[in-house]
């Protein structure tokens, strides 16, 4: 024990006096929250559009003004042809144009039918895809409020609920997956960093000829990430609930546990990682490469997994952070208990006794 | 000196492959010895010395140290060794003090041994003022004497250095000498491997392998006397011809 805690010491000393990398792996947190949260957002707000307003008449101008004033378009351009639509999306000064025909008003009142015409600039399809829905909706509720007092024939009323997000906050959905990517980052490269970087000093050679446990060591490199890990995830809570008023309907407890357990299996990978890389650069290759990417890319949390082809869907299994993501967002935002995740929690304690027990192996051949 | 045999090697062997790196050397060291292990690069001397340490499992041969076997009884050589690699082996961003707690700790060491062991080590070394320095802020020849403190800085029987004196000044040479003569009063056997012939003069006795075989093992005197040269760097020299061997 005596020798575990002089190991833990140093390897407090190693952070405290790398004090840029410190400020790194505990900034990085709050930075990447504020970029997910206020920068990089795919939620439409104020998207400018162009209207080409036919009728001018009285329904007409209403339904603009409700356009207009809805908080995610503002009416930048009144055009008067439709030569200028094309002009105006070339220009790049419009997401979506909005044609009215002539007679709207006498169209919708004298025959029931009026057509509205949205042309949006798919050459960014998901934006184009959500501002049409979006304008979709404000029209079928104006429709709604013009035959309010009147009686249809035949109408369908599909009522949305959105569950759990009812504001659809893209903040629901990133919270979880900047925890997954932050601690996975934190734990997997500065560990394997840290256990290459004695191996090229030479100070590896050392401690093993000490009378130290190979095992001890591996756990005393953990143990300071570990801690880093457990401030990294209080402060991104923090700033989801306070600043970006994500909720925590789960148990608390609950949840730092699960985070807890993620760590663990980052750090065990990290260990992997090390024992097989010879350099610093080589331990940081693998680390971006092989872990970060496949974190961004099939944990859910960029790209749904649900469309992706089988043999990727396949893949997606053995990437940690897509269990770790499913678990967050469960806990988090549904707000579920654990007999709803223990198949996720399984998966990862599984993974964390693979990972670390291969790695403890490993480092211990390499005495031979 | 005394005659109680403290390494013993018999026919110790290290095959990597096809390759034999040390073949089926023998030889013993006795308790307070300093035994140089010298040897072209490549001649092995590295491998038979980790076999040593417990860093690396023989491939065959029996080999004993502090009276303990190398195969069954490693953590108990772990206790009873100190070890100086060829790469400079202290933390450059950890103080002097740090550094000396830090081994201390790894070896089990009582706070209280620990701190009366750092005072006298850094008066014998005149660093009472750079105690709380970082050990990056210190000239080389300082680390390397700080470095060879450190590796006996719990009080070992036995302490093993791999070519401790790289790229070091002849006058640091002559101070890191000093330091391992007092050790060796202090009744510390020292297995020392080198590639400076001056320094193969300082010890009790040499062996020289040449490709991963023990050529000659004798005093230096007697090595010259043999081989009938007028220093160790003739001697090695004529043994050193014949290696087939290249860089490796």
């Amino acid at each position: 024990m005596k020798q575990f805690i002089a190991f833990v010491k140093k390897e407090f000393f190693h952070i405290w006096r790398d004090k840029k990398t410190t400020f790194i792996l505990l900034g990085m947190p709050v930075v990447q929250i504020v970029i997910f949260g206020f920068a990089l957002t795919n939620e439409v707000k104020n998207a400018k559009i162009a209207v080409l307003d036919n009728a001018k008449d009285a329904a007409a101008s209403s339904l603009i003004t409700q356009i207009d004033a809805s908080r995610y378009f503002e009416v930048s351009q009144h055009l008067v042809s439709y030569r200028e639509i094309e002009t105006a999306f070339r220009q790049g000064q419009i997401k979506m144009a909005v044609v009215l025909p002539l007679h709207f008003e006498e169209d919708l009142q004298r025959y029931n039918k009026a057509q509205v015409q949205l042309i949006a600039d798919a050459s960014d399809p998901n934006f184009a895809n959500t501002v049409t829905n979006y304008a979709s909706a404000i029209i079928m509720d104006y429709q709604r409020r013009i035959t309010n007092n009147r009686k249809l024939p035949y109408t369908i009323n599909a009522e949305v609920r959105m569950l759990y997000n009812p504001q659809m906050k893209g903040a629901y959905n990133f919270v979880p997956g900047v925890m997954a990517m932050v601690l996975l980052l934190v734990c997997t490269m500065m560990t394997a960093i840290t256990i290459v970087r004695e191996k090229e000093t030479g100070t590896m050679e050392v401690i093993l000829v000490s009378p130290m446990k190979p095992q001890l060591v591996v756990f005393a490199k953990a143990v300071p990430y570990l801690l880093l890990s457990v401030i990294n995830i209080a402060s991104i809570l923090l700033l989801s609930v306070f600043v970006l008023e994500v909720p925590i309907n789960g148990n608390i407890f609950l949840l730092v546990g699960e985070s807890i357990l993620f760590t663990l299996v980052s750090l065990s990978l990290g260990l992997l990682i090390s024992s097989a890389a010879g350099s610093q650069q080589t331990a940081m290759f693998i680390s971006l490469i092989g872990l970060f990417l496949p974190t961004v890319m099939l944990s859910g949390f960029m790209f749904p997994i649900e469309n992706m082809p089988l043999p990727l869907r396949i893949i997606s299994n053995i990437v940690p952070a897509k269990w770790y993501y499913i678990i967050v967002r469960s806990v988090m935002i549904k707000g579920v208990g654990l007999k709803d995740v223990w198949q996720e929690t399984l998966i990862l304690s599984g993974m964390m006794i693979f990972f670390l027990t291969v790695a403890v192996k490993r480092f211990k051949i390499r005495l031979a | 000196m005394t005659n109680e045999k403290i390494i013993t090697a018999d026919k110790l062997s290290k095959r990597f492959g096809d390759f034999v790196a040390v073949n089926e050397i023998s030889f013993e060291v006795c308790r307070g010895e300093i035994f140089g292990f010298l040897g072209a690069n490549g001649a092995g001397k590295t491998t038979a010395m980790r076999m040593l340490c417990g860093l690396s499992l023989p491939s065959s041969g029996e080999a004993t140290v502090a009276g303990f076997d190398v195969y069954r009884e490693n953590e108990k050589i772990k206790k009873s060794i100190g070890y100086m690699s060829q790469k400079f082996s202290l933390y450059e961003d950890l103080t002097v003090k740090e550094n000396m707690r830090f081994y201390g700790g790894i070896y089990g060491k009582s706070d209280a041994f620990i701190k009366q062991k750092t005072a006298s080590v850094l008066e014998q070394l005149h660093l009472q003022k750079e105690a709380n320095k970082l050990v990056r802020s210190l000239p080389l020849g300082w680390k390397q004497k700080l470095a060879f403190s450190v590796a006996i800085f719990h009080e070992p029987v036995i302490v093993f250095l791999d070519e401790p004196t790289g790229g070091v000044d002849p006058v640091t040479r002559r101070e890191f000498w000093h330091m391992i003569y007092q050790a060796a009063e202090n009744g510390i056997t020292i297995f020392v491997t080198t590639h400076y012939m001056d320094e193969a003069e300082y010890c009790n006795r040499v062996s020289i392998m040449v490709d991963g075989n023990i050529e000659a093992l004798d005093t230096p005197s007697a090595l010259k006397q043999i081989y009938q040269s007028a220093s160790m760097d003739e001697v090695f020299l004529k043994l050193a011809r014949k290696a087939t061997r290249a860089d490796g």
